[in-house]
């Protein structure tokens, strides 16, 4: 029975590690409610994530909705059924591309940054070192990261939905010859409202769990620049995964059933 | 460096084990640190020196045992009692562990913003303080700590360890990775700070030099255990073949190096 031996190994470390993953989930968000608060982390944070991920924020979003018009015109043109292209948009945008992909891009560029900037702290003892100087580093460290997260996530997304739903307008006016004022009258005639604050919501989500994967992951990283290096990597790969399970989650709570 | 007379136990250590796995790194530490002294524990690499340290801390829990603070049971305490305790603490760490996020003398005045002792403005001119008794101009307060050599690096890691006024400060390999001349200067700064703090010292070293430098009373940690312990004078004569070995770093003796592991 000695090939049950791995599968057994897998399934414990499984376990193990979710119920590490959600304790560390536990202390980092009660340190979020419990002063003191490090305000100025927080803001800086919140830089890092909202400021400095717009520019690739905004390019995806762009080329993400001049691809939707071109696609969905190619494919509704067999149906005459290009007037729904400007249907098409918003609603993906908003409610999928949008939150999606701005939390994948985010997790690629910030994920990966706080798993390499919280590994290297741990594997140079910088943690340790926040300790002895009357500092918690979950307080420290982790709570501003997912405040900064949960809060502009959304904020990014909503800037996401505004310039693909751009993109989409582009294309449909300057290259499918649409009359600009009517897409944009039917944009906003198909525009829900409900789209827009399930699709924010989703990327309240992301961001916590982007910041929470770089955080556990850095923290927990252990022997020198390999474990940062697998650290960094874990942090991308695991929030990718998680983001795209949680999508669907989400998505079933708030539109199954319509 | 003579003993002071006066001898109240600073920290008590009493049966302390850990072990990590099967792998037990202590195994029973009985030892004490009197009000003022400065006890050099020392040992190979790997003999749990490190570990020894962060049980007294805090950043490691140990297995069994009990580690007492000015008479204060520190090793199941909870979080706000640690904080307290912690704030009697000061520690050099071997790498200097400096914040490379922050400048030098944010670093330097770390823990006294932290506790919200002090201002922003007066903890730079604590810092500032700080850096000059290490032998730092204020130049060196704007600088970035990736920006300072090892040396310069261990310096602002003393600043730092010393800006709260410790009543114990940990030293952890201070010499480790510098060249013999900065070593020296670095012992030096060590006994002159520690008798200016007026404080209690705990380091660990293997470096021989140094502990003869800076200890009043010097422990070995072989096996686990403290096996040997007296003023640095008497380490040359201690008539016990582990520490003879280790003194005179001599490859043939009772310490078996895996050479392996």
């Amino acid at each position: 029975m000695n090939f049950l031996q791995p599968i057994g190994h897998v399934v414990l470390d499984f376990f193990a590690t979710t119920g590490r993953l959600t304790l560390f989930a536990i202390d980092g968000v009660t340190h979020c409610f419990r002063p003191p608060f490090y305000g100025r982390m927080i803001v800086r944070q919140m830089v890092e994530i909202g400021y400095f991920s717009l520019p690739v924020v905004g390019l995806t979003a762009i080329f993400t909705g001049m691809v939707l018009a071109l696609q969905s015109y190619t494919g509704f043109a067999r149906f005459s059924a290009e007037a729904a292209i400007a249907n098409v948009v918003v609603v993906a945008v908003t409610r999928e591309l949008g939150p999606v992909l701005a939390g994948l891009m985010v997790a690629g560029r910030v994920g990966a940054a706080m798993a390499a900037e919280i590994g290297t702290m741990r594997v140079t003892e910088q943690i340790d070192a926040l300790t002895t100087l009357s500092t918690n580093p979950m307080k420290y460290l982790v709570a501003p990261r997912l405040i900064a997260g949960v809060a502009m996530l959304p904020i990014l997304v909503l800037i996401a939905d505004i310039i693909g739903v751009l993109g989409g307008f582009l294309v449909a006016s300057y290259k499918l010859g649409f009359n600009p004022t009517n897409y944009l009258q039917s944009t906003w005639n198909f525009m829900e409202v409900e789209d827009v604050v399930s699709g924010l919501v989703k990327a309240a989500v992301f961001g916590f769990i982007v910041t929470l994967m770089g955080c556990y992951h850095g923290y927990t990283s252990r022997g020198g620049a390999q474990g940062v290096g697998a650290a960094t990597t874990n942090a991308v790969v695991t929030a990718s995964i998680l983001i795209l399970c949680f999508d669907y989650i989400l998505t079933e709570m708030f539109f199954a059933g319509k | 460096m003579s003993a002071p007379a006066a001898q109240a136990v600073k920290i008590r250590i009493r049966g302390l084990k850990k072990a990590f796995g099967r792998k037990v790194v202590l195994d029973g530490i009985d030892l004490d640190v009197g009000v003022g002294e400065s006890l050099v524990v020392i040992g190979g690499s790997g003999t749990g020196k490190s570990v020894l340290i962060k049980c007294v801390l805090g950043i490691l829990q140990p297995d069994s045992g009990s580690v007492q603070v000015d008479g204060e049971e520190v090793v199941e305490i909870d979080a706000d009692g640690r904080e307290r305790i912690n704030d009697k603490f000061g520690m050099l760490f071997q790498g200097s562990a400096l914040f490379d996020s922050l400048p030098v003398w944010e670093n330097v005045a770390f823990g006294l913003l932290a506790r919200k002792k002090v201002t922003r403005a007066q903890g730079r001119e604590i810092a500032l303080a700080k850096l000059a008794q290490v032998g730092l101009g204020p130049e060196v307060g704007q600088l970035s700590p990736s920006e300072l050599s090892g040396g310069m690096q261990k310096r602002v890691a003393l600043a730092r360890a010393i800006a709260a006024d410790p009543e114990i400060i940990f030293f952890d390999e201070p010499t480790t990775g510098l060249d013999p001349i900065m070593a020296d200067v670095i012992n030096d700064l060590i006994v002159k700070i520690t008798r200016e703090v007026g404080a209690t010292a705990l380091s660990i070293t293997h470096d021989m030099a140094s502990s003869r430098k800076i200890a009043h009373r010097i422990a070995m940690l072989y096996n686990g255990r403290i096996i040997w312990n007296g003023p640095p004078a008497a380490i040359d004569n201690s008539g016990n073949p582990f520490v003879d070995q280790f003194v005179h770093g001599r490859a043939e003796g009772p310490i078996k190096m895996a050479v392996r592991a």
